[in-house]
């Protein structure tokens, strides 16, 4: 199957999010397509893959023009897409998952669709127990069973939107392999939405490059990536230094913190966190870093241990009474943990003020939400909702909305989702933080994230954490394999 | 834009257009004509003078307890249990008429209606905090304190408050007169009720629009966690929302045994609360709709009274057009509901 777009167009009010948009895309091959955040990669695939219609413009499959109203007319048609999130029930089991998308009967036919679905995992090498529940599996497999569900539905085009965010790099060789197998062997297409150029080079036989709604253009790979960049940005971002800011001073002490949920205990960590230090903390997803920067939060309570903020035990401190400590917390989720659709970006500053007045002078407001739009360069207007802004907009308002002076900054995942130029934004800003005093203790799934920004590296494999490295000393292969338990 | 916010802003009336609609369609099954019988419910709710009255009367509880409830919807809150505290204010308020006697009516009135609210804020208060230390659903504490509050009004009207001559289980004796709030021309209507109505509906507007509780509150209702995060405390808010709406209904039922009756009957709310609800759903959570369309169900409950001696038909048929009314709020209440919804949940992405 061959694919062509032609003049796609999408306008969301004045935003051209798809400015006539063509491109021509060949059975048998990987393509990458990259473009800052932003730049339309997301709005265009959603449109190829059902999700929302064009304005106008066409798409043609084989030569015949196609009108998708809903993803699952899209992958009838042959087109399917695999989410950052996978779209699963996670109280089920694999197998019930599988059956949900394919079979529509009363009864259900248990036996031919095990073997279907075992042979599908064995032809791609996906090791799947398919009596497993969801919610026990790690993302990157979970991602390999959405994998299945689109091919047995038919898909001859995969759309993937970010897949290596958030799996381990074996999962992600095994993801690459069976995509290669799925291009070069059974001629499908395979499209790779990525921020990483390095993994589009190795994977992908050829880049688009979007920039700001239009095809700026292309790539035969592997290429120079330096060139890929520039058509990205229309320039070359400089990388923010690293400044070594660490002092002697401590800003927090953990001393033999257990923390317990139902699902994983964490015990036994001993962590000192020096005032201007950047701590990261390392591990696959779920091993236990969260807790560790949620009980700090005061968002869960320790089970045994002691917590001790510039001297003063606040062990089982509320997480409000740890805000006013000049503790903060950055969640993963913008818009399920810390913003409030809904609500503008005025009525989110004078929310996160710490001091209230009962009317609220909604004139002075306004002037400070402008002063922050533009000290932390939000594309929006006051008025604007926490909603409609981008993902990268959605965390500078984060950042925008964190009082001054801060003893302690918990993140997880600060940068997650966002291009490069908005990533070196973001870490200007913490840099600066850190100049201010504040220690900042933050989680990432990338690795080379990690290894580049922290003074220092704690590694949790499981709910242990195993040790703590020095982040000049390591590198990125070094920790991929402490993370996975290996020594 | 323009238009599409213009479309937005009148789109209340689509419900109760289709509900008028279908009403005539059932009239005109059964051979009846719709047109005679909306001129006979428009005659029954503002034929004269005291109808006119009257509708107003039974506008005004209505309303104050739909702004209460504005406060909680924003909050997130689904306060069923608006209906027991309309009950509670009735009972507080009765209990000031019948047992204290203070020198002048002012006093009388105040500790009344103070008394009243008091009595309508705690019983939602009790709601608030089944949630927040016991982990109950508003809606089920609710219905659960809604019948008790009707226990409560039938063991009064039976037991301790029974008029000395003997019990017919309809309602307590008679207030004196001046422990009743001033009526206009024998009528059940009060100005000062009216007056406390705009004070009400300034003080929700400006709770709303100007101050940092209303911020909360909205916060709060849209996104839970993330309001926690952004330091706000649920637990108060949530009891104090709960607690400002329970005010103004107990401030309701006070209207309600004040002017509206003249003693503690037994069903003294009539449903006005679950009506409340249905008025802030159907003005789409927004203020300035409140007020016209609770005038709205008022003049189609009051002018359907009178329906079956003019016209052959029983006066359910009030009752039908503000339930269908109910039913195309739901099916066209939201805007974005028709074709609308997906242009937005794109936009949202």
């Amino acid at each position: 199957m061959n694919i062509e777009l032609r003049e796609i167009r999408k306008y969301f009010d004045h935003v051209k999010a798809n400015d006539g948009i063509s491109l021509t895309l060949e059975a048998g091959k990987i393509y990458g397509l990259l473009g800052e955040n932003g730049a339309g990669k997301s709005t265009l695939m959603k449109i190829l893959s059902g999700y929302q219609p064009a304005d106008s413009g066409e798409i043609l499959l084989d030569d015949h023009t196609q009108h998708f109203s809903s993803p699952a007319q899209a992958l009838s048609s042959g087109i399917g897409m695999l989410y950052q999130e996978p779209l699963d029930f996670p109280p089920f089991r694999i197998i019930d998952n599988y059956l949900l998308g394919r079979d529509n009967r009363i009864a259900l036919d248990y036996k031919t669709v095990s073997a279907e679905l075992n042979e599908y995992a064995s032809r791609y090498n996906f090791s799947l127990d398919i009596g497993a529940f969801i919610d026990t599996l790690s993302l990157g497999e979970r991602q390999q069973l959405e994998l299945i569900r689109l091919l047995a539905g038919g898909a001859q085009v995969l759309i993937l939107d970010e897949p290596t965010t958030g799996i381990s790099a074996e999962q992600k060789q095994l993801l690459f392999s069976s995509m290669r197998k799925l291009a070069h062997d059974e001629g499908k297409i395979i499209i790779l939405v990525s921020h990483k150029l390095d993994e589009v080079q190795e994977l992908c036989d050829q880049a688009f490059v979007l920039r700001r709604g239009k095809l700026v253009g292309g790539s035969d790979l592997p290429c120079q990536n330096e060139k890929l960049v520039e058509m990205m940005f229309a320039q070359i971002p400089a990388r923010s230094e690293r400044t070594a800011m660490a002092q002697k001073e401590l800003a927090l002490e953990l001393r033999d913190l257990t923390i317990s949920t139902y699902r994983l205990t964490v015990s036994g960590i001993n962590l000192n966190v020096c005032v201007g230090e950047i701590f990261g903390l390392a591990g696959l997803e779920g091993s236990g870093q969260e807790l560790v920067l949620k009980a700090c939060a005061g968002l869960l309570p320790s089970a045994h241990g002691k917590i001790i903020l510039a001297g003063q035990d606040v062990t089982g401190w509320s997480y409000h009474r740890m805000q006013k400590a000049d503790i903060a917390y950055v969640a993963a989720g913008r818009l399920e943990a810390g913003l409030v659709a809904g609500l503008s970006i005025t009525e989110h500053v004078v929310l996160a003020q710490p001091e209230h007045t009962f009317f609220i002078d909604w004139k002075t407001s306004e002037q400070e939400t402008l002063n922050r739009i533009s000290d932390y360069q939000i594309v929006g207007t006051p008025d604007t909702n926490a909603d409609q802004l981008s993902g990268g907009n959605q965390q500078r308002l984060l950042f925008a909305l964190l009082k001054t002076p801060l003893k302690l900054l918990l993140m997880e995942h600060p940068t997650r989702g966002l291009d490069v130029r908005s990533t070196n934004w973001i870490w200007e800003l913490l840099y600066n933080r850190r100049e201010q005093g504040s220690a900042i203790l933050f989680m990432s799934a990338d690795l080379d994230e990690i290894v580049e920004r922290s003074d220092r590296i704690a590694v949790f494999s499981g709910g242990v954490m195993s040790r703590i490295v020095d982040a000049k000393q390591t590198t990125v292969e070094e920790l991929g394999h402490l993370i996975g338990g290996r020594e | 834009m323009n238009t599409k916010r213009i479309a937005s802003a009148l789109w209340p009336i689509v419900p109760i257009l289709g509900a008028l609609l279908f009403t005539s369609g059932l009239l005109l099954l059964f051979d009846a004509s719709p047109l005679e019988a909306f001129q006979s419910m428009f005659k029954g709710a503002f034929g004269d003078q005291s109808k006119t009255l009257s509708v107003l009367a039974f506008w005004i509880p209505l309303t104050l307890c739909s702004l209460g409830l504005l406060i909680t919807f924003t909050a997130g809150l689904w306060n069923i249990g608006v209906e027991g505290q309309i009950i509670l204010g009735s009972i507080g308020a009765s209990w000031i008429a019948l047992k204290v006697h203070a020198p002048n009516a002012f006093l009388q009135i105040t500790l009344e209606l103070i008394v009243a609210m008091a009595a309508g804020a705690l019983w939602a208060a009790l709601s608030a905090i089944l949630k927040t230390r016991g982990k109950v659903h508003e809606i089920f504490s609710g219905l659960a304190l809604n019948n008790l509050a009707i226990i409560l009004t039938n063991y009064l009207i039976s037991g301790p408050w029974q008029p000395p001559e003997g019990g017919t289980f309809r309602g307590t004796t008679p207030f004196p007169d001046a422990a009743l709030l001033p009526r206009f021309a024998e009528s059940r209507f009060s100005p000062l009720s009216l007056v406390f109505l705009i004070i009400a509906l300034v003080i929700v507007f400006v709770a709303l629009r100007g101050t940092f509780w209303g911020l909360k509150l909205k916060a709060l209702g849209k996104n839970p966690f993330s309001a926690f995060l952004l330091g706000v405390s649920s637990e108060k808010e949530v009891i104090l929302a709960m607690m400002f709406c329970g005010a103004l209904a107990g401030l309701g039922g006070a209207v309600r045994v004040l002017s509206w009756f003249d003693s503690l009957r037994q069903s003294i709310s009539g449903g006005i609360g679950f009506l409340a609800l249905l008025v802030v759903m159907l003005a789409n959570y927004r203020l300035i709709w409140v007020p016209f369309i609770a005038f709205f169900f008022s003049a189609v409950l009051n002018g359907s009274i009178t329906l079956q001696l003019r016209t052959q038909l029983h006066s359910s048929l009030g009752g039908i057009l503000t339930g269908l009314l109910v039913l195309f709020v739901l099916l066209f209440g939201d805007p974005k509901a028709l074709g609308l919804r997906r242009k937005k949940e794109e936009q949202n992405e």
